[in-house]
């Protein structure tokens, strides 16, 4: 059973069905607020949907400078598994540990509709469950979710296979490369546009959005997690 | 800063009357002070205080066993299984929005996320009712697009999904729309909080922003009608913050949960002014309010400003006299102010202090209590009456039914509003089981077995024509919505738009409406607990349309069962349960392919849509279902392209294959089409159920006609009549039908 710390901004507003998507995964999952300097010996850390601190600046903009993400980015560097859904992916690009920027949709309005994706990477803490190349459906819900990164970047992104999922049959927002997911270049930090939490039960029309959660359960059996403990809330390697 | 002098030119601009001024002097027994003017002037307009319509409401169903909490408090509440309840209410930004759509129709979204979760609810979910004129005229587009806009970016940030709504577009809206917010709630029942203040010594805080200029006048604004100077009223609509409201709705919830509160209430339509006094009302008891302790949001505010403020995100809570430290350290938590500003009383009087000198002191009850009560005239306007037995008199060019089909998915006002609910964030909160674009929204209630079902509805070209037989309309469609689902309706909530009271033509569509909703509320079981009225909607082209739109709430008892609205297999068999009848008046086909809006609306024959609601409802209970959508506007033609198109994220519809060519009633081909009769639906079941679904109709009554089947993915559509046909790709009519607002929007 995996600690998963589901950090709590203010505006954060998909906190609790994130929680409530790890503990269904099997983990043991609490919120961290976003005051707190101490992540409780978390094994993994999401960062849920929301709107921060208001955005009204520029989304995640506030965030990064918030004393969690201190910890977070210890957290992080130390190579302990970080997920940033939507809002979260936007503050762990502007907090610089995902390449890239996450700006205004090309249509300029909020989009929310379910949207297909492919899974492009399973060499993830959070995609391991998944197979290369699977299409998943899974919703979207944000005003700015276009992807940029320049064109080196963009290309470092495909050759180090850190693209973690693609959209296919329509880019709905004008995402660079079509990317709807990418991770870091240790593999530890995601980030994701669409939000797996809302689709894991047959009764909210799908669970292609489960196995994100199960991944983190599973990878006590990759190699990307066997070797990491946390001690008094530090991680090291051993 | 020298108050004015209280003359008769101050009283007018204060929207009082002579007659309401005198009996203010006799309550008062003595002359206004410029506060109290303020004051009367709030609570007595129309909009806080029903002085038109209060007599009407009366006659509305309000109890039943399903009811916890029926009218008068900040929202209704119904029963739910296993000690759940759902709280939830409607309400008008129909003025602001038109001089300021964003920001008009965020903060009434934001008003109503308020009024219920101070019922101790947390919000699951919004709806909305909107009505434009139509999208050729710039000024249309230009609020259309605010307004949405307005809506979803303050629900998306305070995380409430938005799952349906109605929006429809007709002349009688241009320069006048109508912005109506609901919002749903859940709670456990036992936690149910009520804003009546009580206990003496209890303390007042203002909890959330600060107070400012904003909206000061909103609800007496709300109450005239629209003029061309109404533009500059702008400075009076609010500004909305969805990241404070989003703080205020955890604080509050806490601050319920905490038992450290005894009441709270939103400062909504005239601020503190309203909230104090109803709450001290409500409580039998009296407060006395310092004024110079409200916090403001800048210097040199006067007690009337202060008073009659219509800042945004903004509690007035009731706390225990001894624990203000524990309030305010959950407000300091979700980073709100929490401020004492005033305490319950024995002495019955509504005070305010300023400078330590009382600058308000009225009788607290006889405040609320003694507004007038009008009993305005009502007469049916004669050309409504002439225009009811008319017909369309120059046919347009003839049409073939395939061409007016398509002309009908491609309006506006029967097309996807895709292009609406897409920025609507209808997922968050991880509950929604069928999103925006069906009949009726469903979500999950977590935890348990069972889910909601939320619908709004109203079509106003009946109600405008035939009020009684429209407003039951209004009331069968919502319950049929919500049926189709799988849900049984349990109540509604209503918001009444309606021109100026003052006007007979006016009065008696209201009248006659609130009539028809109530007979059709007694006949269904859905009883009313509470809602708004919005009278005064004329602009200077008129009074809008009459459209008391109802807000329906149904239960599913098993939420794995909730039944969609569109086809789901090929080789399903298609059954139209009803029947249809020659009823072309007030239909869209009329409307659209002969430029006609007339005739006598369809009657609603109430018997028959319980019979409806109740076979829908079994059906889906015993899972014999693979679609189920209810047949209204548009009749019959649109209904089944709907059930063919597809839900709004499918890639592709189905063909569909249905003859109505052995339809025994002697109708027209237009009329078997595009007849609204009430109390009908389509379902679609699996071959495997055909003799159970009809078992089932015959057991309760229902007529089900086996029409046909469902093609093939991508197939044809294609309905055989007597002597013609229907015949279209679905590709074809898909295009249309989710094409026809975003061309017009330009996007």
């Amino acid at each position: 059973m995996q600690r998963v710390a589901v950090v709590v901004f203010p505006g954060s507003n998909c906190d609790a069905d994130t929680l409530d998507a790890a503990r269904a995964a099997g983990s043991e999952a609490y919120y961290v607020w976003h005051r707190d300097t101490d992540l409780k010996q978390a094994d993994a850390v999401i960062l849920p949907g929301g709107f921060s601190y208001g955005d009204y600046l520029r989304s995640g903009a506030i965030a990064r400078f918030s004393p969690v993400l201190r910890a977070v980015t210890a957290h992080a560097r130390a190579g302990g598994p970080v997920l940033g859904i939507c809002n979260g992916f936007q503050i762990l690009c502007e907090a610089g540990l995902l390449p890239g920027a996450l700006m205004r949709n090309i249509r300029l309005k909020f989009l929310s509709r379910p949207v297909r994706v492919r899974v492009e990477t399973a060499d993830t803490p959070f995609t391991n469950r998944y197979e290369r190349g699977e299409e998943l459906t899974l919703p979207i819900a944000h005003g700015d979710g276009r992807y940029v990164a320049d064109a080196p970047t963009a290309a470092e992104l495909e050759a180090n296979a850190q693209i973690v999922l693609r959209y296919v049959t329509e880019n709905p927002n004008g995402s660079t490369h079509d990317i709807a997911g990418v991770c870091n270049a240790g593999r530890n930090v995601v980030g994701i546009m669409p939000h797996p939490e809302r689709r894991n039960a047959l009764v909210l029309g799908g669970q292609d959005g489960a196995r994100v959660f199960l991944s983190l359960e599973a990878r006590n059996a990759t190699q990307h997690a066997g070797d990491m403990r946390a001690v008094d809330g530090r991680h090291l390697r051993v | 800063m020298i108050d004015p002098q209280i003359t008769p030119e101050l009283v007018q601009e204060h929207n009082l009357t002579t007659e309401e001024y005198e009996r203010i002097l006799a309550l008062l027994g003595r002359t206004p002070t410029f506060p109290e003017l303020g004051i009367f002037s709030a609570l007595w307009s129309e909009h806080c205080s029903y002085k038109h319509s209060r007599p009407i409401l009366k006659s509305f169903p309000t109890t039943g066993p399903q009811v916890v909490q029926g009218p008068g408090e900040n929202a209704g509440v119904l029963r739910l299984p296993d000690g759940w309840a759902v709280a939830f209410k409607i309400e008008s930004h129909n003025h602001p929005s038109a001089v300021e759509p964003y920001q008009g129709a965020a903060t009434g979204a934001g008003g109503i996320l308020r009024d219920v979760f101070t019922m101790g609810a947390r919000p699951v979910a919004l709806l909305n009712s909107l009505r434009f004129g139509p999208l050729d005229q710039p000024r249309n587009r230009y609020l259309f697009a605010g307004v949405v806009r307005g809506i979803g970016d303050y629900g998306n940030c305070v995380g409430v999904p938005t799952l349906g709504g109605e929006v429809d577009f007709a002349p009688g809206y241009s320069g006048n729309p109508l912005v109506n917010a609901m919002c749903v709630g859940i709670l456990r029942e036992k936690d149910l909080i009520k804003a009546a203040a009580h206990g003496v010594g209890n303390l007042l805080l203002a909890v959330g922003s600060r107070t400012g200029r904003d909206g000061i006048h909103g609800a007496s604004f709300a109450s005239e009608e629209l003029t061309q100077e109404s533009e500059q009223r702008r400075p009076q609509v609010q500004v909305g913050d969805p990241f404070t409201e989003k703080l205020l709705l955890e604080a509050s919830l806490e601050l319920i949960g905490s038992g450290h509160i005894v009441a709270i209430q939103d400062m909504g339509a005239a601020g503190l002014t309203s909230s104090s006094a109803e709450m001290a009302a409500r409580g039998g008891v009296g407060v006395e309010i310092d004024l110079s302790k409200v916090p403001t949001r800048e210097p040199g505010m006067t007690p009337y400003e202060i008073l009659l403020s219509e800042s945004q995100e903004r509690m007035l809570v009731v706390a225990k006299a001894d624990r203000v430290k524990e309030v305010q350290a959950i407000a300091a938590k979700w980073e709100l102010d929490a401020t004492p500003i005033g305490r319950v009383t024995d002495d019955g009087m509504y005070r305010c202090l300023w400078e330590g000198k009382v600058v308000v002191e009225i009788p607290g009850q006889r405040l609320v209590d003694d507004c007038p009560v009008y009993y305005p005239e009502a007469a049916e306007d004669p050309r409504i009456a002439a225009l009811r037995t008319a017909s369309p008199t120059h046919h347009a060019p003839r049409t073939t039914p395939t061409q007016a089909l398509l002309a009908l998915l491609d309006s506006p006002a029967l097309a996807s509003k895709r292009w609406v609910f897409e920025q609507y964030d209808s997922t968050v909160q991880a509950s929604t089981a069928i999103p925006p674009g069906g009949d009726a929204g469903v979500l999950r209630v977590r935890y348990t077995d069972f889910g909601i079902a939320v619908k709004t509805d109203c079509n106003s070209r009946y109600v405008r024509l035939d009020p009684y037989e429209g407003g039951k309309a209004t009331v069968a469609e919502a319950a049929r919505n919500v049926a189709c689902t799988g849900a049984r309706p349990l109540g509604i909530t209503d918001c009444l738009n309606f021109g100026s009271p003052e006007r007979p033509e006016v009065f008696y569509q209201f009248r006659e409406a609130c009539r028809g909703i109530a007979d059709a509320c007694r006949a269904l079981g859905t009883p009313v607990t509470g809602g708004n009225v919005s009278f005064y909607n004329e602009s200077p082209s008129g009074a809008v349309d009459p459209t008391p739109v109802v807000g329906m709430i149904g239960l599913l008892t098993r939420i794995d069962r909730a039944v969609p609205s569109h086809a789901r297999a090929p080789g399903d068999v298609v059954f139209v349960l009803g029947e249809t009848r020659a009823e072309l008046g007030g239909s869209a086909y009329w409307e659209i392919c002969h430029d006609f809006i007339g005739g006598q609306p369809p009657r609603v024959n109430l018997d028959d849509e319980k019979r409806l609601g109740d076979f829908l409802v079994a059906g889906a209970e015993r899972g014999l279902f693979r679609s189920a959508h209810d047949c209204s506007h548009g009749g019959l033609g649109v209904a089944l392209a709907e059930v063919a198109m597809g839900g709004p994220y499918q890639v592709q519809g189905f063909g569909l294959d249905v003859d109505l060519s052995t339809y025994h009633a002697p109708l027209t081909t237009h009329q078997l089409l595009f007849s609204e009769s009430h109390g009908r639906a389509v379902i679609t079941c699996s071959a495997e159920r055909v003799a159970a679904v009809q078992a089932l109709a015959g057991e309760l009554g229902v007529p089900a006609l086996r029409v046909g089947s469902v093609g093939p993915v991508d197939g044809t559509f294609r309905i055989v009549l007597r002597d013609e046909k229907v015949e279209e790709s679905v590709g074809r009519l898909r295009e249309l039908y989710f094409g026809a607002i975003p061309r017009r929007m330009g996007d």
